[in-house]
């Protein structure tokens, strides 16, 4: 009895819960990919499928405009992703740190995180007019509003026993804020980068799809005009893979950042 | 004013800390006078509420007082200094610094330089035998290690007392019982006036010259022990009648205290 039972487990026969994770990966990425030809060879939706996407994607590559589109719509995440970073770190930590910065800007801060940032298109290119500023502006909206609570939640969780450790050791507020705040703060400023990464991305899509002259999302703007379903696809895909990409270098450099922490 | 001349290390006297306001405030420390000499090992027990973490906060200056003082070297204690090192329950260590820059940080901001905070901090890791551990993060130390590493950072700063909050009491017994010996085997090589917090009564004998008991309801001093038994103090001494007869003064000083009477008559009045 017991045998058999060992046997189970052994090498003999490997049940698919010991295949390594990227195996499985690359056998849901090929099955999804099978699934979708299938649906299309059959006919039974009218949309293109993996093969005309694949050649549109080389055309498009090869005529320079799909890293044409890439360039611009990340150049603008990029920039109002970092404006926005930039200014909500040292925002966080004011109001985590005064009670009255954070009394003076948490109202806002509330207020205007309820409001979705594509709302505020309408407003940004009547005010700001129809060139990078409004997109910019908006995007940069998005990654502070989401970045900035993280760091203010990561100062004001910071281990009262931590800052009483380093005022016995001779430390002043000023020595406490640079070598005990912003350290112990950094996992959550990072999480808030990362949420702030994936609005801002969000974001810059929409806005491209009202308002702009290139980018991924005008490009699906301008093929829904012509009925150009494969380069709809070919967007999509795109927009999905540098999000991935964008999020998972976020991930190393948290790793790299955080490897202090105690994981549970 | 004139102050009280006293020879103590630490004096506390007459300290008294209130929290909350009104009706619903407590005392949580009532009128504590207590002088500890220079270089003495004094243990502190109680019920909780006893108010021994007020009065080592207050010492630390970690806490204000709302009534009186407490005096060390003759001054008075306004907020934390570099004369007094605190060892926290929690241990307290910064878990993005290596046990070496943990225990470099007082020197650091001190502005020691780096070869003098070299010698400093390898002199305390491998008090504390931690030598093979300098250059690991705390997350990787067992809480023994990590302990033996807040004893070593506030020792590199050179203070002249040691504050430990209940230090090992976050311990399994048989660690407990190793780093008593260790601890005072530090302290014998490097003499500190200790105040030390535990719940634990074993610890509080074999570790202390006195021991202070203290009540609850109000927090307050409840009775003196004296530890007659010599340093460096071994198992044979935990084990021996002397050890078990001033632990029992401690275990029934701690666990058959009377009721503060006037607190009594003071809470019962406005319901009848």
């Amino acid at each position: 009895m017991s045998d058999v039972a060992v046997d189970n487990q052994g090498a003999g026969s490997r049940s698919i819960a010991d295949w390594p994770p990227i195996i499985l990966n690359l056998v849901a990425f090929v099955f999804g990919l099978a699934v979708w030809w299938a649906i299309t060879a059959a006919q039974l939706v009218i949309l293109p499928g993996p093969a005309a996407v694949f050649q549109r994607a080389i055309e498009l590559i090869a005529n320079g405009q799909l890293p044409l589109d890439i360039v611009s719509s990340l150049q603008r995440v990029l920039t109002g992703f970092i404006l926005g970073v930039a200014l909500a770190v040292p925002v966080g930590f004011l109001m985590g740190w005064y009670r009255v910065a954070r009394a003076l800007i948490e109202p806002y801060v509330q207020f205007f995180r309820m409001i979705p940032p594509l709302a505020v298109i309408p407003l940004a290119i009547v005010t700001l007019g129809i060139d990078e500023a409004p997109k910019i502006f908006v995007i940069f909206l998005a990654s502070f509003l989401s970045c900035v609570v993280a760091t203010y939640q990561g100062v004001i969780s910071v281990d009262r026993t931590l800052i009483n450790a380093a005022r016995v050791l001779g430390a002043t507020d000023r020595v406490i804020f640079p070598r005990v705040i912003i350290p112990a703060s950094i996992p959550f400023i990072l999480v808030g980068v990362r949420i702030g990464l994936g609005s801002a991305w969000a974001t810059v899509v929409a806005a491209e799809l009202i308002a702009a002259q290139s980018g991924l999302g005008f490009r699906m703007q301008q093929a829904q005009l012509y009925y150009d379903l494969p380069t709809i696809f070919v967007s999509l895909i795109a927009i999905g893979i540098l999000g991935l990409v964008m999020d998972r270098f976020l991930q190393a450099a948290e790793r790299r950042l955080t490897q202090w922490q105690e994981r549970v | 004013m004139t102050s009280p001349q006293t020879n103590a290390k630490i004096s506390f006297q007459n300290v008294s800390r209130r929290y909350g306001e009104g009706d619903r405030s407590f005392l949580a420390l009532d009128r504590l006078s207590l002088d500890i000499a220079d270089g003495e090992f004094v243990t502190v027990v109680g019920p909780s509420g006893c108010g021994k973490s007020t009065a080592m906060n207050i010492a630390a200056g970690l806490t204000d007082v709302s009534d009186g003082r407490v005096l060390v070297d003759g001054k008075s204690v306004v907020g934390p200094g570099p004369e007094r090192g605190v060892i926290f329950q929690q241990y307290a260590l910064f878990p993005w610094l290596t046990v070496r820059q943990n225990v470099e940080f007082g020197l650091r901001i001190k502005g020691t330089s780096a070869a003098e905070r070299r010698r400093i901090s390898d002199h305390f890791i491998s008090l504390v035998g931690l030598t093979d551990f300098a250059d690991a993060l705390p997350k990787t130390l067992s809480g023994g290690m990590k302990q033996r590493c807040a004893i070593a950072r506030a020792y590199a700063v050179n203070p002249t007392i040691l504050l430990m909050d209940e230090p090992f009491g976050a311990l399994d017994a048989l660690t407990r019982v190793g780093m008593q010996d260790q601890l005072l085997d530090t302290w014998t090589r490097e003499r500190r006036t200790v105040i030390f917090i535990t719940h634990d009564v074993d610890e509080a004998v074999y570790l202390a010259n006195r021991v202070i008991v203290m009540a609850a309801r109000p927090g307050r001093l409840h009775k003196i022990i004296p530890v007659d038994l010599p340093y460096p103090r071994t198992e044979e001494m935990r084990l021996s009648p002397e050890f078990a007869e001033i632990r029992n003064q401690v275990w029934h000083a701690v666990y058959h205290q009377k009721p503060h009477v006037d607190l009594h008559i003071q809470e019962e009045e406005p319901l009848t």
